[in-house]
């Protein structure tokens, strides 16, 4: 049995250790937001958080993430509330077929857990493990770009 | 009124509350009135109102359509065409897509056709049933027509009374024959047409709710995958499947002739099995490829079905300057991100299957076909995949669901292609080359045009059994259709064949290759996304040697007002032509096209560099204008351009299928690159020309062919060197430019 912690919960598994990550979140937690695109580490599809950075999700096996903090894309937004980065996803309709964006977004938000205020070229260089096939990413990087702006407001708005 | 006819109707009651809601009504009752003009967009095809939108009891409003969302945004903007002529809210409609027991049989969302079809029709069927609910709302109130209006769900009289449209209909009120001319409002008085409007389906994508078909997870599913054969038409001799059925989790091998699968109860356990189910496998290979690096002379030599398609004056004709050149286009291929997938149940002599395939219909006419099962005991239902771009695995992997679910009696299968299974078996854009002949005036017009393309066809779509892989490899295979040239106006290889510009003498000729040394079929643009590359990057040829500015030139060619707009529009926003000088390695391109020559138009106008060391290619600005008719969703015609401009750009700068004498190699992202974030251009701004009231005008295959040309002509301006094969990846303009 392993026991993994998911979006701030523990589960446990049963089931073959050697099984990558992503099987178990779609199979067993039944969550969509990771999807297969290659089994492979090439296209960034499965993309989640794994101790706050992103991690291929189809190639780690569950037996070495026991006492790991793993985060999908539905761990990111509180109270079902979309999160900051999910939010100006939407506002961007930054999505065509949307198969790649959870990978995007989670990926965008290792990003924003490393460095609050990334430049472009930060943003396009970071991003390059992820594919899009739709041709999106123009908008990808305008709803990153609108989440940092939005993100940066908020922290400098005084409490209320 | 009509009396009903329930002889011909399927009935389909949709909801309950008292009132026996019919939704779905395929033939015209035996009464339609107006048999001379037909209605428009697929309402021609299915006349009935209730075929396409029904009204509850609750008030509820249901909208059909028989296409599919394959990512292009088209449920928001059916809705919004709906909620326009209902005047009601959008959200208060639900929309039902490609189902065999439900919708409409649009065949399939393909040629960028859903708005001219679907949406025209919804937008007709609506205007309709406001039509009947203010008449039956006269009735009620027994006050005339002219003073009624709809608003919000109720019929509103001048005098302040009103009645919910719930309560106006109570049967069959909508199983009526369309008009042929509706009374539609007038695109001054749109609110939700024309638009900013989210899209309907982005927020649950956003956040992981249930959206794709790779996330169905119905009770007692098992997961499965199938072994393919090493290379086309292998065939498997010996395999010794007990020890693969000893494996954890195996419930089923399921082995029919040289179709190998497996099923099992967890998805890893279904991999493994694969995995080991193809280790012992033994196959005969008998596949013969052609060199890749001869593929071109090998296509030409290749036995063709020759068609003129125009032929004006005498094309031959010599003038002040002229030029002859060769463009190449190799196979690409759709690369969706997400695997194909399908599920299905097979129970009690039914077969449900659930699949992303462009068309319901046709592939349940082939399922039924390739299992010998009459086509009523099954349900094709669309569910949204991974976007595809075309022809892709779709309908194969829904026959493999098919074949593994029969073998499996009351359990739901759901199997999922691996990636280099996707790479390889997919159907390819097909390979193809045209020569161009071309001669200028001294006025620096064109005289003279000549254009011959050789093309393999562009649709292979099931159609019979045996373009379903899977049918070609059961112990009873099936042999593929015969493949067949897609017809003018909209032609296949040929499409935007015909030059949209002016010539006194043209000739063009469509050569149609039968044979296929790969497996292809129908890739976003189809021909034309080579056509134009061709077309286009030979317009710029011509207009340097009439000495002409490449706007300007155009323009001297094309009298459609339109066509004239967007590419103004274009070039003004660009600002084209005010940087005379450009440093060494910098390069504008501009490129147009009317998709088909009767959709979108699109032109664009980029700026790139050439790095001389290297070859890359690194994109500047990038600006499009487009014309879409009337605009329905201005920010989804944005969505689809946008992503048509990186597309384009990745299958020009970098995408070619690769293959050795038996097998394809392109096997994943490493052997297959696809653009990726650094290789972006520096921004794309797309402007959308709206043409209220106008028809609907394809747009999602739009953007391709121009972007390939505009990238070309910038080359060709930055480096002085004219490159007519793609791709233009680093190695291959490096050798050009000769360093």
């Amino acid at each position: 049995m392993t026991v993994l912690t998911v979006n701030g919960k523990e589960h446990s598994i049963n089931g073959d250790p050697n099984t990558p990550l992503l099987y178990v979140l779609r199979n067993d937690l039944k969550l969509n937001g990771a999807k297969f695109g290659c089994g492979l580490g090439q296209c960034g599809a499965c993309t989640v958080l794994v101790d706050h950075q992103p991690v291929y999700s189809c190639l780690l096996p569950i037996s070495v993430l026991e006492g790991r903090q793993i985060t999908t894309l539905e761990g990111l937004g509180k109270n079902g509330e979309p999160s900051p980065l999910q939010r100006a996803f939407i506002e961007e309709q930054a999505a065509q077929c949307g198969y790649c964006i959870p990978g995007m977004i989670m990926r965008a938000q290792g990003l924003l857990n490393r460095k609050a205020a990334p430049s472009d070229a930060e943003i396009r260089a970071y991003m390059q493990p992820n594919l899009c096939r739709c041709g999106t990413h123009m908008r990808i990087l305008r709803a990153i770009r609108r989440a940092v702006k939005d993100m940066r407001t908020a922290r400098a708005e005084p409490v209320r | 009124m009509n009396a009903p006819d329930l002889r011909l109707s399927r009935r389909l009651v949709l909801a309950t509350g008292g009132a026996l809601v019919v939704s779905f009504a395929l033939f015209p009752n035996a009464f339609a009135q107006d048999a001379g003009a037909k209605p428009p967009g697929d309402l021609a095809k299915f006349p009935m109102l209730d075929s396409w939108i029904a009204i509850d009891a609750h008030g509820a409003i249901t909208v059909f359509t028989g296409k599919a969302e394959l990512g292009q945004g088209i449920k928001t903007a059916l809705i919004q065409c709906a909620a326009e002529e209902l005047d009601v809210d959008p959200s208060a409609i639900t929309l039902v897509t490609a189902d065999t027991e439900r919708t409409p049989n649009e065949k399939y969302t393909a040629g960028s056709h859903s708005m001219q079809d679907s949406g025209t029709a919804i937008l007709n069927a609506a205007a309709q049933v406001r039509a009947i609910l203010i008449d039956l709302a006269a009735k009620r109130l027994n006050i005339p027509v002219e003073q009624l209006h709809a608003k919000g769900g109720s019929i509103v009289a001048d005098d302040g009374r009103s009645v919910a449209y719930k309560d106006l209909i109570s049967g069959r009120e909508l199983h009526r024959t369309a008009q042929a001319k509706p009374s539609l409002k007038n695109p001054k008085d749109y609110r939700v047409v024309g638009k900013k409007f989210s899209r309907v389906d982005i927020p649950g994508k956003l956040t992981g709710k249930p959206s794709y078909v790779q996330d169905l997870r119905p009770e007692r599913m098992l997961h499965a995958r199938v072994v393919r054969p090493p290379s086309y038409g292998a065939k498997l001799t010996d395999i010794d499947i007990a020890a693969v059925e000893r494996l954890p989790g195996v419930v089923k091998v399921v082995r029919d002739g040289s179709f190998l699968a497996v099923a099992t109860q967890e998805e890893f356990q279904a991999i493994s099995a694969m995995n080991a189910l193809a280790d012992a496998a033994k196959w005969d290979e008998t596949a013969q490829l052609p060199k890749q690096a001869d593929i071109y002379a090998y296509l030409r030599k290749l036995p063709s079905q020759d068609t003129t398609i125009l032929e004006r004056g005498n094309a031959g004709e010599s003038g002040a300057r002229s030029i002859r050149a060769t463009y190449h286009r190799p196979y690409q291929m759709h690369g969706s991100i997400g695997p194909s997938c399908a599920v299905a149940k097979y129970e009690a002599n039914k077969l449900t299957v659930w699949t992303h395939s462009q068309g319901v219909y046709p592939l349940r006419d082939s399922l039924a076909k390739m299992l010998k099962m009459p086509t009523k005991q099954i349900h094709c239902i669309h569910v949204e995949g991974s976007g595809c771009y075309g022809h892709n695995a779709a309908d194969d992997v829904a026959a493999d669901a098919a074949l593994i679910a029969r073998a499996v009696p009351g359990r739901p299968v759901r199997v999922q292609w691996m990636r280099e299974q996707e790479h390889g078996w997919e159907p390819f854009g097909p390979a193809m080359l045209s020569d161009i002949y071309g001669a200028v005036d001294a006025g620096g017009k064109i005289v003279a045009w000549q254009y011959d393309v050789w093309s393999n066809t562009h649709s292979m779509r099931p159609g019979g059994p045996g373009n379903l892989l899977a049918g070609q490899y059961v112990a009873q295979p099936f042999t593929p259709d015969a493949p067949k040239p897609i017809p003018m106006p909209e032609g296949g290889g040929d499409r935007n064949a015909i030059p949209i510009y002016s010539a006194p003498n043209i000739r063009v000729i469509s050569h149609f290759i039968p044979q296929m040394p790969l497996r292809v079929s129908a890739l976003r643009g189809l021909g034309a996304y080579h056509n134009v590359f061709a077309v286009e990057s030979f317009m710029d040829e011509l207009a340097t040697a009439a000495k002409a500015d490449p706007v300007q030139f155009r323009l001297r060619h094309l009298d459609d007002p339109r066509a004239r707009d967007v590419i103004n529009k274009a070039a003004e926003e660009f600002g084209w032509g005010l940087k005379e000088k450009l440093a060494r390695g910098h390069g504008h391109g501009f490129a147009f096209a009317r998709y088909k020559n009767l959709a979108a138009y699109c032109a664009i106008a980029l700026e790139l560099t050439v790095e001389h060391e290297t070859g890359v290619i690194q994109l500047g600005r990038v600006v499009a204008a487009v014309d879409s008719g009337q605009a329905v969703n201005p920010d989804g015609i944005r969505n689809q351009i946008e992503g048509a401009i990186v597309q384009s750009a990745s299958w020009t700068m970098l995408e070619h299928v690769t293959f050795n004498a038996r097998d394809i190699t392109s096997r994943d992202w490493s052997s297959y690159p696809i653009l990726r974030f650094p290789a972006l251009p520096v921004s794309v701004d797309v402007h959308v020309i709206d043409r209220p009231g106008q028809p609907f005008l394809g747009t999602g295959e739009a953007g391709q062919g121009p972007m390939a040309a505009a990238i070309a002509n910038g080359v060709a301006h930055a480096t002085g060197v004219r490159i007519r094969a793609l791709p233009l990846s680093p190695a291959n303009v490096k050798a050009a430019i000769g360093i």
